[in-house]
């Protein structure tokens, strides 16, 4: 029955084809985005690659999280326009974006409190009915692996720590293994082991593939793990670009109103932004 | 979590994902809970038609039924028949249709607000729906025949879901502190306005409107259960389709659409359904409130909140609670008979009391 019926289209689901490495998966054109008021985000042009890690950086309030939201297609755009895999997510119905990005938000709440391996597998919920409903087992185990949360699969979600929820949700998001990662905030929770583990993660996803947006807080790790930063400043891109040629000391200082030494690592030669210190 | 034992701290950077297999899920107990349940329902249903003031034995009851249905048995003499068939099977089947509107309106409602204290009674919808029923009578409304008051309450009903859901939302979250404030704003319009119709109403309409006010299914009739099986049966069978989705739901409404769930299509469906189910359980039998707050969190408790055994076990387990709490009413005070309502708001506000509390200790306060 299944082979007979067109391919790529499931219940008037259009499924996701395969991408080239390097070629746009998502991508803001002249974005303008008011929240109430206020324009949160405008002149935002940003292109997500598959196969790279983007950074999104800034100052509290600059609109990393705004932007994130406004890719994921959760905020409208007043002026200008975002795509997904080459169309303006407004032509997209909901089942049709599920199959192609996976957004973490800030903070992982649940209403009720279901056992964390019910948690993760919600994560193959957009793949009910497509030809990829097989991989719902190994996704959900390898997920659960690669987010160290298997050993509480059983455990109710509201009786996790902060952390450990944070990465169950996580574990989620690279369940429904959608080409586009939106990531916000994914380390916030997690202490220094963790953070390493999401994020070198985040660079398995691009090495298979993928396109993986990220906010982070951490220069350093932006530094490390990311193809290209985006710096944020008052709803603008101030510069984007590899972390390694936009990580100044005089554009980082200036964004963050605080002074910043910017030096590379002695052994691997990333950049390190330390805060400007009295001895 | 934050143990530093030495076996806990592993050293060397690279985690690559082992392959093993999915954790097997738990066996769940839904079947066994389902089989209970309906293996109750179906003797509970026998004895509340055998037993009361004329008691029929076990025997005759299943005979006059096999009878009935052409498959031997055999039928009672005159008045056993008509009692068994004119008095007590409506009343058992208006019981069923009630308790199972109550019990699934109950779950769905919870998964609409994404709050586990969400009832039709507790946040007013029921009292709204009694608005309109109460209003059909006072004002002598005929124009849907037998169906005028389910349609009253229904349209009332409906209003009432969709102001209660407008008000206690903020942020795209329900609190509960707004969600309970809000319920007793509702509650309290919806009473005023009750007291209003029964100012205005004559003497045989006010005695109508309080009896049946007080919750009970004492006045069943076939007529009556007509009257409510389109808005019940209909409810009933489309509430499981959305299962899937209410479980996607409980993680916030943003979520749930990035898996691909059109929320506020979800949304109007269920607010439609939560109307329909109420609507039915009141026009017949008044404000019955706690059913769908104690079934479904019963049921939370023994099979975990997967909406897909939820919903459907929160109907069989308020069928259950109605047709048991309804024997009760007329047999506990026998010759008299305890309205339905005060019975299960004798159970369940003790209940929703020990709720809250549980609630709040959680959240630590209630900010």
């Amino acid at each position: 029955m299944r082979a007979l019926k067109n391919p790529f289209r499931v219940r008037g689901r259009l499924l996701p084809a395969p991408v080239a490495p390097g070629s746009p998966v998502a991508e803001a054109r002249g974005l303008r985005v008011r929240l109430g008021q206020r324009p949160v985000l405008d002149s935002i042009d940003l292109t997500a690659r598959a196969g790279e890690v983007l950074a999104l950086v800034g100052p509290n309030g600059a609109g990393k999280s705004t932007l994130l939201a406004a890719l994921a297609a959760d905020l409208p755009a007043e002026h200008g326009e975002v795509r997904i895999d080459g169309r303006p997510v407004t032509d997209w119905s909901a089942a049709e974006l599920a199959l192609r990005r996976a957004v973490l938000p800030q903070s992982a709440a649940l209403s009720f409190p279901f056992p964390v391996a019910d948690v993760v597998r919600m994560g193959r919920a957009p793949w009910a009915g497509t030809e990829r409903a097989d991989e719902d087992d190994p996704a959900v185990a390898s997920a659960m692996a690669a987010t160290e949360v298997t050993e509480f699969a059983e455990r109710p979600f509201s009786a996790l720590s902060g952390g450990e929820r944070a990465r169950v949700a996580l574990a989620r998001v690279l369940a429904q293994r959608a080409g586009l990662l939106l990531l916000d905030e994914p380390t916030a929770a997690l202490d220094l082991r963790h953070q390493e583990l999401v994020l070198r993660i985040c660079r398995e996803r691009a090495a298979a593939g993928d396109a993986v947006v990220v906010v982070l807080h951490d220069l350093g790790l932006a530094a490390a793990y990311a193809d290209r930063a985006a710096v944020l400043h008052d709803g603008r891109i101030a510069v984007a670009g590899p972390p390694a040629g936009v990580f100044t000391g005089e554009l980082l200082g200036a964004v963050y109103r605080q002074p910043v030494e910017v030096f590379p690592h002695p052994r691997t030669g990333a950049p390190l932004v330390v805060p400007t210190r009295d001895a | 979590m934050t143990t530093s034992s030495p076996e806990h701290i592993r050293t060397g950077a690279a985690t690559a994902p082992d392959r093993t297999p999915a954790p097997k899920p738990r066996r769940s107990p839904a079947f066994a809970l389902t089989a209970g349940l309906l293996a109750a329902l179906l003797v509970c249903c026998l004895l509340s038609a055998g037993l009361g003031a004329y008691s029929i034995p076990l025997g005759d009851v299943l005979g006059s039924v096999q009878h009935r249905l052409g498959l031997g048995g055999a039928a009672l003499d005159r008045v056993g028949e008509s009692v068994l068939w004119n008095v007590r099977l409506p009343r058992v089947v208006l019981a069923l249709l009630v308790g199972a509107s109550l019990g699934c309106a109950g779950a769905l409602m919870q998964g609409v607000f994404g709050n586990p204290l969400a009832e039709p009674g507790v946040i007013g919808i029921s009292s709204g729906a009694a608005v309109g029923a109460v209003a059909s009578i006072a004002l002598g409304l005929s124009f849907f025949g037998n169906w005028t008051v389910t349609v009253c309450a229904f349209a009332a009903g409906l209003v009432t879901v969709l102001l209660v859901y407008a008000l206690s939302r903020s942020g795209g979250r329900t609190e509960v502190v707004t969600l309970i404030l809000t319920g007793i704003a509702v509650n309290a319009f919806a009473g005023a306005l009750i007291g209003l119709f029964i100012f205005f109403a004559d003497n045989a309409q006010v005695s109508q409107i309080t009896f049946w006010q007080l919750g009970s299914l004492a006045q069943a009739t076939w007529p009556k259960v007509l009257a409510v099986l389109p808005c019940a049966v209909l409810g009933l069978l489309v509430a499981p389709f959305h299962a899937r989705k209410l479980d996607l739901l409980a993680l916030g409404e943003r979520p749930a659409r990035h898996l691909g769930v059109d929320v506020e299509r979800l949304r109007i469906v269920l607010v439609l359904v939560v109307a329909l189910l109420t609507a039915a359980a009141v026009a017949v039998a008044g404000i019955i409130s706690f059913v769908g707050l104690l079934v479904p969190h019963l049921l939370r408790m023994a099979n975990g909140p997967g909406h897909r055994f939820l919903i459907p076990g929160s109907a069989l387990g308020g069928a259950l609670v109605l047709v048991v709490g309804d024997l009760a009413a007329r047999t506990v005070a026998d010759p008299a008979e305890l309205p339905l309502g005060v019975l299960t708001a004798l159970f369940g506000s003790p209940f929703f009391f020990w709720l809250l509390r549980r609630t709040r200790r959680k959240q630590g306060g209630w900010a």
